[in-house]
């Protein structure tokens, strides 16, 4: 389930260099319309954007993000990635350590983050090998902070360790990340859809999810779904 | 036993064999039959599907429990038959549209779900600080209005399920008089979109201050009521104390948040911990219970409403003071170009601002096109903004990929999250608190399945 090259997650994910997914295929976007082909004369379909994320953050941190790094590191012995971006500290960690990095994260007396948000999950389709993203909020009521641990999954093995065991709260998120968004939680306790009808086929928030919709036919057009319209982007 | 239909039967009272026991389904006023079939089976372990459309589960809740005489023994919820889709939406929509999306999440907390979802739009946009004092003024006197009107949904609708329908009655009352509110300044009772990436949609209409000074007037005179009619009311107390009970530890596993963590005692409210919209101005008090119970609940929620007003005579007394001051960011390529007006036919666009685009300046006929049709960008990145809604921890994660439109929005909403203390809190208990339980925690189906 692991595989060698991504064992430097922590690394791997500085995002200075990564770039969203467009849903036009990796790399910059292209064109202000979201659709080729459509006979786009306006002279946009020529506009090339690069879209940079925040970037990762070298030490120091400042204030008490080195502390909690810290005591990161001495658990899994990594240095999680790092990201700072309009205030709020991200730590991008590897599957792998997951279940470790929020037990400590909960119990050293120097984080304690005892509440935990939720999971929500984020399919970046143009990254290839960390398509699935899931995204833990964290707090800490004793110290008044918050932090996101980032965890990713490549698509074609969508398993994350379930942090039931740590946060039970994560019982209807993870079943909810996993209802829409297909990533499987190992050990949580019972991994059923949650919003979606059980026999529900596919994962609807997932950005490849065909949109459908009831075509709408006008003088022999009809009207696509809406991921297939012409629109800005 | 499952509630599975099968083949040839045609839902009446009497009973069918299914695989894992016999199913009967009642549909009231054949109780006798029911009694009569099952005498045989009076010792079996019995599992009653109750909703999703059951009056008293808040919505369409399901519950699933299994019982043992009248003791419940195992409570599960089934959820997502509201579910619609509103975060898939959001991303094909522009991240001024969202509010109109996020609006009717949980229905009864508007205004709350538009706050966040904006405060996390603006954290992405960096303007957090450009946002206009009366902007912000204007967000906490409508949050507060709403806090008012979703507690007082809560008692009312607890109240009917303990089959108080005076308690019903009244709460529905006031609640009018905050909707009247609401329809007046934002436009709708409901829905309203009314809270906007870089401010709110419109400014206040003339004589809102004063209609909204008689309510807070009037409330002084009518909150006292529902502590007269309830606080020691025998019958109430007795369906109230010791229900429902979830210590901290337990809150604190679970992920509750809002009054259902506060009747722990524990004085965590992110209006006071963490301030946002500039809450750290007001003067008011976060108020705890110290029984963990539905009591406990039920007082604490008619102690905010006092505290929710007290907030709302000072802000109405910040907005006497701003009258003219802009309620739009100052940057033109965010603020929504339209300026609203009421006309002869209803809420529109301004006709000064119509005859400014069509008669006077092509740029802002083109301005007013652009943003309108294909809004800002917001830079790529990802931000949490969590504020307290009347239900706990309403939090916005709301992801960018530099686009017109949201690449991923998901709303930590408070119901769903508190509604996972069902089993703990309505387990070895009896049936009928199982219905107190739930109202205590105040779940609104439309946050639960968004």
């Amino acid at each position: 389930m692991t595989e060698p090259e991504r064992a430097t997650e922590g690394e791997d994910r500085t995002p200075a260099s990564a770039t969203v997914g467009t849903g036009e295929g990796a790399g910059p976007a292209r064109g202000m319309f979201g659709v080729s082909g459509s006979g786009d004369t306006s002279g946009y379909g020529g506009l090339v954007r690069s879209l940079v994320r925040p970037g990762a953050e070298e030490r120091p941190y400042g204030g008490w993000v080195d502390a909690a790094a810290d005591a990161l590191v001495e658990v899994v012995g990594a240095e999680p990635g790092v990201v700072i971006h309009r205030g709020e500290v991200t730590f991008h960690v590897h599957r792998e350590h997951l279940v470790e990095v929020a037990r400590q994260l909960r119990d050293d007396p120097r984080l304690r983050f005892e509440f935990c948000g939720g999971v929500s999950g984020v399919h970046y389709p143009d990254e290839a090998g960390a398509e699935l993203h899931a995204v833990y909020h964290l707090l800490s009521m004793t110290h008044n902070r918050r932090i996101r641990i980032e965890v990713s999954a490549p698509d074609v093995d969508p398993h994350l360790p379930s942090l039931v065991g740590v946060y039970p709260t994560l019982d209807w998120h993870e079943r909810e990340t996993y209802d829409m968004y297909g990533l499987v939680f190992d050990g949580h306790p019972g991994l059923a859809r949650i919003l979606m009808p059980d026999d529900w086929p596919g994962h609807p928030q997932r950005k490849d999810y065909p949109l459908g919709g009831i075509p709408v036919e006008y003088k022999g057009a009809t009207v696509p779904p809406p991921d297939e319209r012409r629109a800005y982007q | 036993m499952t509630t599975e239909t099968h083949p040839g039967t045609d839902f009446t009272e009497a009973g069918f064999d299914t695989s894992e026991g016999r199913v009967f389904t009642v549909s009231g006023q054949d109780w006798d039959t029911l009694t009569e079939e099952l005498s045989d089976h009076a010792d079996e372990r019995i599992v009653v599907n109750m909703g999703p459309q059951h009056p008293s589960t808040h919505g369409v809740l399901r519950l699933i429990l299994e019982l043992e005489g009248e003791t419940v023994t195992e409570a599960r919820c089934g959820i997502g038959y509201l579910h619609t889709g509103i975060e898939k939406n959001l991303e094909y929509r522009t991240w001024t549209q969202g509010t109109t999306f996020v609006t009717r999440m949980d229905y009864l907390a508007p205004l709350f779900n538009e706050a966040t979802y904006c405060f996390g739009v603006e954290r992405l946009l960096d303007i957090e600080d450009d946002i206009p004092e009366k902007a912000q003024v204007l967000r906490v006197l409508l949050m507060e209005l709403n806090r008012i009107s979703s507690h007082l949904v809560c008692l009312a609708t607890g109240g009917m399920e303990l089959g108080a329908l005076t308690v019903m009655t009244c709460g529905f009352r006031e609640r009018e008089l905050v909707l009247d509110l609401f329809e007046l300044i934002t436009g709708l009772r409901m829905n309203h979109a009314y809270v906007r990436p870089g401010g709110v949609a419109q400014d206040l209409p003339d004589g809102a201050l004063e209609e909204i000074r008689d309510f807070i007037t009037l409330m002084k005179k009518r909150l006292p009521e529902y502590a007269a009619l309830c606080n020691a009311n025998p019958i109430f107390k007795g369906r109230l104390v010791g229900v429902g009970h979830l210590d901290l530890e337990g809150c604190l596993a679970l992920g509750l948040s809002g009054p259902v963590l506060r009747s722990t005692g524990y004085p965590w409210d992110l209006r006071k911990t963490q301030p946002y919209c500039g809450y750290e101005d007001y003067d008011f008090d976060v108020i705890t219970w110290d029984t963990c119970d539905a009591y406990g609940r039920f007082r604490i929620r008619l102690a905010e409403m006092w505290e929710s007003l007290r907030i709302v005579e000072q802000a109405t007394d910040r907005l006497a003071g701003l009258v003219g001051a802009p309620v739009m960011v100052a940057d033109k390529k965010i603020a929504w170009p339209a300026q609203l007006a009421v006309g002869s036919d209803g809420l529109g666009n301004s006709l000064d601002h119509i005859r400014h685009i069509m008669g006077e300046s092509m740029e802002a006929l083109i301005h007013h096109f652009k943003l309108v049709t294909e809004g800002f960008r917001v830079p790529a990145g990802q931000a949490y903004a969590a504020i307290e809604g009347p239900r706990g921890e309403l939090g916005a994660h709301v992801v960018s990929d530099g686009g017109t439109r949201p690449f991923r929005v998901h709303f930590r909403d408070p119901s769903f999250t508190n509604l996972q203390a069902t089993s703990v809190m309505s387990e070895g208990g009896m049936i009928a608190d199982v219905i107190v339980a739930i109202a205590s925690i105040d779940p609104v189906m439309g946050g639960v399945d968004r």
